[in-house]
């Protein structure tokens, strides 16, 4: 193995540019004649949209619906049978949906005079009742976010298991209701887009902050109505994506249709308040579960209803109903059991899009049957991380199928279990809560393990109905005549680190030092079709690719190595950066040199391919490699504020064979962060209205430096038996898990006290409120609480 | 996000200030840190047709000490009370409150008046500053006048500042040496505005109490007659006013708005009574 291949702690490529500040986003670039774009946007929630009055004088500046004639709305379809569509028009058009939907554009030399415009626009919107909570939106007589679908149900999905044995027999039986807040991304930046007419290549070029460069080339072709050929995009650096960028955006199609339709450079970058506004779609679920165990707290069946709040339109590619089909699939957990039944509906409201993010379903999913775990432990008197060892998976049943048939390719769940249990010492925090705090802090421990279906293609994007599945996933790999490696892959750099982890991928076979390799990612001219970086299969997509194509570019190498050494093929050898013959070396530069420069040395039977490869990948079986982990929390709760404080937190984490464990390790404490933020901090509220009442970082909280613990990692190293180098997906496994510890830790501290919590964020104000409820619930029904 | 159009003046000398702000007729802004302003510019809540900038006026950045109190220009950085490069007549309350203040980019440029200015009822500033009774020295073309800080803010955002004045310094009294104090905060992250702030001043010898409810809708709440039983027969006598004096105080609050509230008073007694 090359010092810098598979497994190296090598320091990111890309950190250079980013920590001296010389990064390239859509913010930083600048063109002649550019122009700046703001978005004029629904003040109201759901209303009639009616005239669109444009300044006098102005009114070449601001763009409306009318303007943008035959430019089609974006339009998800799902394959899933009862699927209902919807229209999403890049500027709303006869109604409004959400506060912030898009309804004009406004152009100027700067962004401040862009605002001005915006604001001397005027709108009529008759203004209709909202579909605020997603509940009162199944009921009959909600108001309809969508008049010709008759109700408000994007899609109801059932599965239904014959569970009524266990419902009679069971002796356990535990109900509860969670729910999760809706949530903003928060990118550290925004969407953004600059597209521009290049005159010399006839192509309308989008520079856009998006991990799916050539899924949006796709989606804008659809929309706009020309030839893919016609469009180049060419993502700049991204500032962060977690799913808020997987999506062909609204703003995407209206600024690439300004510079189609005026032939000249036009940018649009999406402000925080627009973010936490427009924004604000993903993370709303509503469960309503009962669980049914033995007497030892095995549990036999589950019983859900899952209510996921899709907002007012269908996303592109994903779709409103890749959530619930994710939650339904994914409620059962790292869980050994067979009685299950779930209905889902993903509804529609009148609230941002829902996209998918970071975790998709899982983080809302592993929150609720881990807290279900737990209640079924306190129910039956036993220790949680017991009951929970008890009812996983076992490595001896690997591979397994789950019941819902989800293929647990490797691992041992249950070891990741026991070593978190140890390393935050639950008999030394079990004494600790004996002894009690001398400040009257109530001090409380969780667990919450998961799995995480990574890189899942083909077979199971086609069965959630997506327009776009992935498949194949390409590399090219070019020696250059000097003896450099030239790496291009359709997948996009969004700050995960793929420029140095696939330099490392191909320096695993190669042995080049991977400051020799040349990464070139995303751009739709340069690079094969990806259908992008989400769904944590950057890894083992595009490293299996890269590792497919420097393979055969080894054989070739070793082939003309051969002829230039005089000896066998078979004998030669990549070493250090070297080539190694029977009696002689050379180096990659003598071989690209042969091929480029000096045919005359080449052997006759020469590939003719030459030293450029592109290689396709696909696992031999890819229903997803199982990535799973265990977080364990200790929190102080302070039962006079309600204020939760981490005191320790530990991760035991198996992503397979890693490429980079200090990636590896930033992927997992960074999504550990925010998926604190979902446990403790982050929430988009609104009125009764629709209004949203968290539109600056003052009412929308994201936990900073003081706020995190710092993390404890231990690691497992399952291959996955399926993918190249048994590599399985890290990107998004941080963010799952954090919910289920920290509220499981919470309702651990609140125990003597009797009070639970069900809803995240726990904020003090929710901690506080059921404390107050606990004390002020008749003695009986405390009693009847385990 | 971008502000509207505004025009900009650098004020040379605190005249040439107050003669902007009077010629403005109310459609300047001063500004010094604009850690406040600068946000609210931006989200287009004010549109100020003039800022006068005053961040450079060595008058705002006097210090300036009597036997019985300290004169603190409002230009002063928050970061200039938490490092100690200012001395602090209140027994250590004044540089520990400052050190709490947002974050420290915020507090090297944010200042004592422009805090007290905008008048944001969950902020630091006024609460503490309030439980010393310390005053804010105004002044216009008119003239110069001062005013209580008890007296100073009206409502939330609102103060007794005319439109043509300025705060120019704020005068704290100097605590006796027995003198103790207690300030406890409660905010959901570090940072943060708070949801309850307590500040308690004990001075038996200068015959002062005082106990601060904070971060309310309006201005600081004055809990006087728990101050005088605190007085009279300290913490014990003190606390058992408590509950019933929030509730007096905010009848419409949730009960655990309520408890926070109480929860802060209680903490700061407690720190000024060494537990």
């Amino acid at each position: 193995m090359g010092s810098q291949g598979i497994g190296a702690r090598v320091r990111r490529k890309e950190d250079d540019r980013h920590l001296h500040g010389r990064g390239r986003f859509v913010g930083d670039m600048t063109m002649p004649g550019l122009r700046e774009v703001a978005f004029l946007r629904s003040p109201v929630a759901h209303g009639r949209l009616g005239a669109v009055r444009k300044p006098a004088g102005q009114e070449h500046l601001v763009f409306t619906s009318a303007d943008m004639d035959g430019v089609r709305p974006i339009l998800a379809k799902s394959g899933i049978p009862g699927f209902k569509i919807s229209d999403y028009p890049a500027l709303a058009k006869d109604k409004v949906r959400f506060v912030g939907e898009a309804v004009a554009m406004c152009v100027a030399r700067t962004r401040a005079e862009a605002e001005d415009l915006a604001e001397s626009v005027e709108i009529e919107i008759e203004e209709l009742l909202a579909v605020v909570d997603s509940l009162a939106a199944r009921e009959p007589q909600a108001p309809l976010v969508h008049e010709s679908w008759g109700d408000n149900l994007f899609l109801e999905t059932v599965a239904n298991g014959d569970i009524d044995d266990i419902v009679k027999r069971a002796p356990i039986v535990v109900k509860r209701e969670y729910r999760t807040a809706r949530q903003c991304m928060h990118p550290m930046e925004g969407k953004g887009v600059l597209a521009y007419w290049d005159h010399q290549a006839g192509q309308l070029v989008v520079c856009s902050s998006t991990q799916v460069p050539h899924m949006i080339r796709t989606g804008l072709s659809e929309c706009l109505g020309i030839e893919q050929r016609l469009i180049r995009v060419v993502p700049p650096d991204v500032g962060g994506g977690f799913g808020y960028k997987c999506v062909l955006q609204p703003e995407e199609v209206c600024v690439a249709w300004l510079a189609l339709t005026q032939k000249r450079p036009f940018r649009w970058v999406e402000d925080r308040r627009e973010h936490l506004t427009a924004g604000a779609n993903t993370r709303q679920h509503h469960y309503s579960v009962t669980a049914y165990a033995d007497e030892r707290g095995r549990l036999l069946a589950l019983d859900a209803e899952v209510t996921i709040d899709v907002g007012a339109y269908s996303v592109w590619p994903f779709t409103a109903g890749l959530e619930a089909a994710q939650a339904g699939g994914n409620l059962p957990g790292p869980y050994d059991f067979r009685g299950y039944r779930c209905r889902t509906y993903s509804v529609a409201t009148n609230k941002p899009p829902f996209t998918p993010y970071r975790g998709v379903a899982r983080t809302g999913v592993c929150f609720a049957i881990e807290l279900t775990i737990d209640a079924i432990a306190r129910a039956v008197g036993r220790e949680p991380a017991e009951v929970r060892e008890e009812n996983l998976v076992q490595a001896r049943d690997m591979p397994y199928d789950n019941v819902t048939n989800k293929h647990y390719d490797s691992g041992n769940y249950p070891e990741s279990l026991r070593r978190a249990v140890r390393m935050i010492d639950l008999p030394g925090v079990r004494a600790r809560q004996k002894r009690g705090e001398p400040d009257g802090q109530l001090v409380g421990v969780g667990f919450s393990t998961f799995t995480e279906q990574s890189a899942h293609g083909t077979k199971v994007f086609a069965a959630w109905g997506i327009p776009l599945v992935p498949g194949y996933e390409q590399a090219t790999a070019r020696l250059t005549p000097d003896g450099g490696l030239e790496l291009r892959a359709g997948i996009h750099t969004i700050g995960q680190g793929l420029e140095t982890t696939l330099s490392q991928v191909a320096s695993e076979i190669l042995t080049l030092p991977v400051d020799q390799i040349q990464v070139v990612l995303g751009d739709t001219a340069l690079t094969p079709y990806s259908t992008g970086a989400y769904a944590s299969r950057g890894m083992v997509m595009a490293g299996g690719a890269v590792s497919r194509s420097c393979e055969e570019l080894a054989r070739r190498i070793r082939h003309i190595a051969a002829h230039l050494m005089q000896c066998e093929a078979e004998e030669v050898e990549l070493r250090d950066g070297k080539i190694f013959g029977r009696n002689a070396s050379i180096s990659f530069a003598e071989v690209g040199r042969a091929w480029y420069l000096r045919p005359e040395q080449l052997p006759d039977d020469v590939d003719t391919m030459g030293l450029e490869v592109t290689e396709g990948f696909r696992p031999q079986v890819d229903t997803g490699a199982f990535t799973y982990a265990t977080h364990a929390a200790v929190v102080a709760v302070d039962p006079d504020t309600g204020l939760t404080r981490i005191l320790d937190y530990i991760i035991v984490e198996d992503c397979g064979r890693m490429v980079n464990p200090m990636i590896v390790e930033g992927q997992t404490f960074g999504g550990t962060a925010q998926g604190i933020g979902t446990a403790l901090f982050e929430e988009s509220t609104y009125d009764g209205a629709g209004q949203p009442l968290a539109s600056t970082l003052m009412d929308y909280l994201l936990p900073g430096p003081a706020e995190l613990p710092a993390m404890r990692i231990g690691h497992m190293e399952t291959p996955s038996p399926y993918t190249a180098h048994g590599i399985k997906g890290v990107g998004e496994g941080g963010a799952i898990a954090p919910p289920g510890a920290v509220v499981n830790a919470i309702n651990d501290a609140l125990r003597s006290l009797g009070a639970e919590i069900a809803e995240i964020p726990a904020t003090p104000r929710r901690v506080l409120d059921a404390i107050l409820a606990a004390k002020a619930r008749p003695k009986s029904e405390e009693v009847a609480r385990p | 996000m971008k502000p509207v159009a505004f025009d900009y003046e650098r004020a040379g000398n605190l005249e040439e200030a107050v003669a902007l702000l009077r010629r403005a007729d109310a459609g300047a802004k001063l500004v010094s840190g604009g850690q406040s302003l600068g946000p609210m510019l931006n989200l287009r809540l004010v549109r100020p047709e003039l800022l006068i900038d005053v961040r450079r006026l060595q008058s705002l950045r006097r210090v300036e000490e009597s036997d019985d109190r300290i004169l603190f220009g409002a230009a002063l950085t928050h970061a200039e009370f938490e490092d100690g490069e200012v001395p602090d007549p209140t027994g250590g309350l004044m540089r520990h409150v400052a050190g709490g203040i947002a974050y420290r980019a915020v507090r090297n440029r944010g200042t004592i008046g422009g805090s007290l200015a905008h008048a944001d009822p969950a902020a630091d500033w006024l609460s503490a500053l309030t439980a010393v009774d310390a005053a804010v020295q105004v002044r216009s073309q008119a003239g110069e006048r001062v005013i209580c800080l008890s007296d100073f803010v009206l409502g939330a955002f609102t103060t007794a500042l005319a439109e043509d004045e300025m705060i120019e310094a704020v005068a704290v009294p100097r605590l006796s040496a027995a003198s103790a104090w207690g300030y406890h905060k409660i905010c959901r992250k570090a940072g943060e505005f708070a949801d309850a702030i307590g500040a308690v001043v004990v001075d038996p010898e200068r015959r002062y109490c005082r106990v601060v409810m904070g971060a309310v809708d309006g201005p600081p709440v004055l809990l006087e007659e728990m101050a005088e039983a605190l007085a009279a027969g300290g913490a014990e006598a003190g606390l058992a006013k408590l509950d019933a004096a929030v509730e007096v105080a905010l009848p419409e609050a949730a009960p655990a708005a309520r408890q926070l509230h109480a929860v802060a008073v209680r903490r700061a007694i407690g720190q000024v009574y060494g537990r």
